[in-house]
Formats: structure tokens, C-alpha cells, sequence
């Protein structure tokens, strides 16, 4: 009895976890007759139109690229930005270095919601409202601070011989830091890169004030608004396959680098 | 060389400064003086009316509705989280067999637990939805598969029930990311004090109240924090999910929803403002009590 009460448990919560999710897979492959009247079977022989009408007619597709273009871009912004920041504080002396250093970190204590009204009229007055470039350079902007954060405790534990070997050898100072100090940062490049990966890709907030354009729109803001709009209330099977395109390659990508991700995110919240 | 270090160090810092002032840091700033006036999007069109938009939200009951509701969630999300996340790592562990091991299959389970963390917490809401759904959604289904059709519910639109179907979606989609959390606390704990609690025929219960607990107290802490900077948001699922959205009637309501309504439908601009920045004293209050509460009393490992 008491051996079996913590297989129990797991197993129960295991189950409140993978259910869910699980009859989202299957009724994206059902008739929305069978959805409607039978939501616990199994299909019979599963709908693939379905998932082609939620990539083609419903703009998942679109809206998938679009998120790749602005994460991607994001993302590559914040790890240049972000590892030459923490870098520069980490390894060199300077007046004001601790200032830079809190300005930065500071930034992680305030509530986006905060920012959100004057941020609009920013992106707005420069022109950027909608654009894939303004949503880059905000997305980069508010990934940084924990980036910098993250990675500035990283370079301080890296061995100093390497890079005094590199200056003796010549190496300029932007050469010390791409060829010899990002290179063995990789273990933490990592780490808060797959950290900025899933919040950015994640992203709603900033997206829903900053992206009115529906042609642009990220996956999320996306999904959300095909949920609410009239004209997709009725097409259930549709909107089951939308959630599961926009679920999968996640879960996928998680649970073929798992240890990794894992590592990644709980760090970032012992930090 | 002196030239060189010089040279790098602005190129290594500004842009990203350049980028962290504009985006950031101004916008912070502004929105404390924005706070300040009736500024309703026109520009130069800002006239200063001083601490009335903060006299005023304490007479808007839609705005009360929300701090009440956020007050519920700030309570009820991670007393419930850290609950379930400590007893799931807690039984993790308690199922292998020298107590530390972990149980069988214990793998998969950190696998399968951490699902719903990666997912939007769009992608949840939108999935929580259909679940609520009062006519096809899985949760009557279970319920009536199981004989308990009179507790079958239309969750999102009854007043009293929708708020706690919040809380639930918020509390599902974090507990697996604290119990692999806590799991790894519990792993750091030294093997010997688990043996000396099992020879001195310590029960599994006081193991965990007088060794796993005090010694996983810092990551609960900072749970604590973090949960509760999430249970002071909860706009996007509350956006997306619940009838209105905020409703029925207030009963979902929270600050972000608000201060997003009010400047994006209403452009009420300097009265959002005022609800941003009550929103940061919220979060900061929150914070310093969480970690002075932390200081008392700190159990060191010789």
C-alpha cells in the first residue's frame, strides 16, 4: 500500500498532463461531427485535410513563418547583444561598469505591463508599428537584460589564461572575444539561448500591441484571434489541427533535446 | 592596444544601450509621468492632473474587481503550485528504492511533466477552452463518462466557477516546471541525512518536514516569486479564454486586462498609466516581502 502510493501520484498527474493534450492531437484529426457528438473516440481514419485547411485556408502557415522571421531575427540580436554586454562587464575595468551593469538588471524587476503604453507610442513615432524590424528590435530589447545577467556570472568563471595567451599572440580585443571566449561560453550560450528561444516564440503581449497588422501576425496572436473571430467558431477540427501545429514542433524539439532544455530553463529560474 | 580596448568596448556596449534606452528605459520612465495626466493619445495634448487618475481607479469597480481577483490568484496559484510541485518531487523520490534513487519511469515523468511550460500560454488557453467547453469539452465528457454528469458544468460562464477555472489552467501549466525544479533541489541534499532520518525510523512525512523541506526553502522562495509576478499577470489566458473577456461579470477581470482595455479600446492612456504603475508597486512589494520573509532563518550544510 504505501509502495503504491507514489506511483499512484505520478501516475495521476502524468495523466492530468498528457490527456489533455493528447485529445488535442486526436480531434485535430477527426470530422467535427465526431468532435461534437463522439469527443472521447479514437478516428476512425484520420483528417489530414484538416491540418492542410488550418496551414492554408486559416494562415497558420503564414503565421508560423512569420514567428520563425521575428524569433529567429530576435534571437540572433539578443545572443550578439547580449554575450558582447556581459562580456565587456565581466572581463574589463572600467568607470561606470557597475552602472551599466544595474541599468541593465534592473530592467528585469519591472512589470512589461509598465512599459506597454509609452512603448506603443515609441514603436509607433519611429515608424515600426507592424513591421518585422520593430518587433525584432523590442522582442531583442526586453530579452537582453536576463541575457546579460545570465551570461555576465558566466564569463566570470572562465579562465583568464586563455584569452592573456590570445592577447600575447596578437589577437585584437574583438578577436579575443569571437574566436576564443564565445567559443568556450558555449555551454551557457546555450542554456540562455534556448531560455530566450521559448519566451520569444512564446510571446503574446508585446506582439498583440505592437503587430495590429493581421498579415504579420505571430503564431500566437494568431491562434488567439482565430479563436475568437465568428467566422472560425463553427470549424472546430480546424482550429484542433491550428493548436496542434502550433503545439508539436515544440514538444517535439523538447523531447529530442530534453536534458538540454531542462537545464536551460531551470537555470534560469534558480539564477 | 589601449586604442583597441577602447575601440571594443564602445562597440560592445553601445548599440545594445542605444537599444535598452529606447525600448526600455524610456518607456519605463514615461509612464511614471504619464501616470500623471489625462492623456488620451494626441500629441502635446497631455494636461497634468496631478494623483486623479489614482483617485480614480479606487472608484472604478471594474479595476476593484481586478486587484480583488488578482489578490485571489496571488494567494491561491502558488500555495497550490508549490503544493503539488513539492508532493510530486517528494513521491519521485519516495518511489525509488534507497528513498533518492527516484521511481520507475521516473524519466519519462520529468519529461511528460514538463510539457505544458513549453507551450504559449496562448496555445493553453485556446486548448482550456475546448476542455471547458460545456457541450464537447473533455472535462464534462470525463465527468459524464464516469457517472458524474450532475457535476458537469458550463465552467467559463458561471461566475463563481470561472475564476477558479482560471487558477486551475494557471496551476496546470506550472507544476511540472517546479516539481523537476524541486527535484533537483531534493537530488542536492546529501544522501546521509535521508539515511540517518530512515535509522532513526523517521516516517516519510517527518523526513519531509524536518530534512527535504528546510532544505529546499530557498527554491521555494524564489518560486514563490516568480509564481507570484505570473498569478499578478494572468492576462493572456484570462484574454483569450474567458467570456468577455474578464467576465462574466467582472469575475475574471485582472489588471492587465484593464489597463490593455483602457488604453488600446478607450485610449485612456494616462489612466492605463496609473494602472501600470500600481502594478509595479504590487510586483516590487511583493518581491521584498518574499525575500525578507527568506532571511530569517537559513539552514547551512556543514
Amino acid at each position: 500500500m504505501k509502495r503504491a502510493l507514489p506511483h499512484v501520484a505520478m501516475l495521476c498527474w502524468g495523466a492530468v498532463t498528457a490527456l489533455p493534450l493528447l485529445w488535442a492531437v486526436l480531434s485535430s484529426f477527426k470530422t467535427d461531427q465526431q468532435i461534437l457528438n463522439d469527443p472521447w473516440s479514437v478516428p476512425t481514419t484520420p483528417h489530414f485535410e484538416n491540418w492542410s485547411r488550418a496551414w492554408n485556408q486559416a494562415d497558420i502557415g503564414r503565421y508560423f513563418l512569420n514567428s520563425l522571421i521575428v524569433v529567429g531575427g530576435a534571437l540572433l540580436l539578443t545572443m550578439l547583444l547580449g554575450s558582447l554586454v556581459a562580456y565587456a562587464l565581466a572581463r574589463y575595468e572600467f568607470r561606470g561598469n557597475r552602472l551599466v551593469y544595474y541599468t541593465f538588471v534592473a530592467a528585469m524587476f519591472f512589470p512589461v505591463f509598465l512599459a506597454l503604453v509609452p512603448l506603443f507610442f515609441v514603436v509607433q513615432q519611429l515608424g515600426l508599428l507592424g513591421t518585422y524590424q520593430g518587433l525584432i528590435l523590442v522582442y531583442a530589447a526586453y530579452a537582453v537584460p536576463f541575457t546579460v545577467f545570465f551570461l555576465h556570472s558566466f564569463f566570470r568563471t572562465l579562465p583568464a589564461e586563455v584569452a592573456e595567451a590570445a592577447f600575447m599572440d596578437g589577437c585584437s580585443h574583438a578577436g579575443v572575444f569571437f574566436r576564443v571566449m564565445l567559443p568556450m561560453a558555449r555551454p551557457g550560450l546555450v542554456a540562455v539561448g534556448i531560455f530566450n528561444f521559448l519566451g520569444l516564440w512564446n510571446q503574446y503581449l508585446l506582439p498583440l500591441v505592437l503587430n495590429p497588422d493581421p498579415d504579420r501576425y505571430v503564431l500566437a496572436q494568431g491562434l488567439a484571434s482565430l479563436s475568437v473571430s465568428q467566422g472560425y467558431r463553427s470549424d472546430w477540427s480546424g482550429l484542433f489541427a491550428g493548436l496542434t501545429i502550433a503545439m508539436l514542433p515544440v514538444l517535439i524539439a523538447y523531447v529530442a533535446f530534453q536534458r538540454h532544455i531542462r537545464a536551460g530553463m531551470t537555470a534560469g529560474a534558480v539564477k | 592596444m589601449k586604442h583597441g580596448r577602447l575601440r571594443f568596448l564602445f562597440g560592445a556596449l553601445v548599440p545594445a544601450l542605444v537599444l535598452h534606452v529606447v525600448f526600455v528605459l524610456s518607456p519605463y520612465a514615461q509612464a511614471f509621468y504619464l501616470s500623471l495626466t489625462d492623456w488620451t493619445g494626441v500629441a502635446g495634448e497631455a494636461h497634468f492632473v496631478g494623483a486623479g487618475n489614482y483617485a480614480r481607479l479606487g472608484g472604478d469597480s471594474l479595476f476593484l474587481d481586478a486587484v480583488r481577483n488578482n489578490a485571489v490568484m496571488l494567494v491561491v496559484v502558488p500555495l497550490a503550485t508549490i503544493g503539488l510541485g513539492l508532493f510530486l518531487a517528494s513521491m519521485l523520490h519516495l518511489g525509488g528504492r534507497d528513498g533518492r534513487r527516484g521511481i520507475a519511469g521516473s524519466r519519462v515523468y520529468q519529461i511528460v511533466y514538463f510539457f505544458p511550460q513549453l507551450l504559449s500560454l496562448v496555445v493553453i488557453a485556446v486548448l482550456w477552452q475546448f476542455i471547458y467547453n460545456p457541450n464537447t469539452g473533455l472535462l464534462n465528457g470525463v465527468l459524464r463518462g464516469v457517472g458524474l454528469s450532475s457535476l458537469a458544468r458550463s465552467w467559463l460562464a458561471e461566475p463563481s466557477l470561472a475564476l477558479p477555472a482560471v487558477m486551475a489552467v494557471l496551476v496546470w501549466s506550472s507544476v511540472g516546471f517546479y516539481m523537476v525544479l524541486f527535484s533537483a533541489a531534493i537530488d542536492s541534499i546529501p544522501k546521509e541525512l535521508f539515511e540517518a532520518a530512515l535509522l532513526d525510523g523517521a516516517s516519510g512525512w517527518a523526513t519531509f518536514r524536518r530534512v527535504t523541506l528546510p532544505l529546499v526553502r530557498d527554491t521555494v522562495q524564489v518560486a514563490f516569486v516568480y509564481l507570484g509576478i505570473a498569478a499578478l499577470d494572468g492576462f493572456a489566458v484570462v484574454q483569450v479564454m474567458t467570456v468577455g473577456p474578464g467576465g462574466p461579470d467582472g469575475a475574471t477581470e485582472v489588471i492587465g486586462l484593464s489597463l490593455y482595455r483602457n488604453a488600446f479600446t478607450f485610449g485612456k492612456f494616462g489612466y492605463a498609466s496609473a494602472m501600470g504603475v500600481a502594478l509595479f508597486f504590487a510586483t516590487l512589494t511583493l518581491a521584498v516581502l518574499a525575500l525578507r520573509a527568506g532571511r530569517k532563518e537559513r539552514v547551512e550544510l556543514a
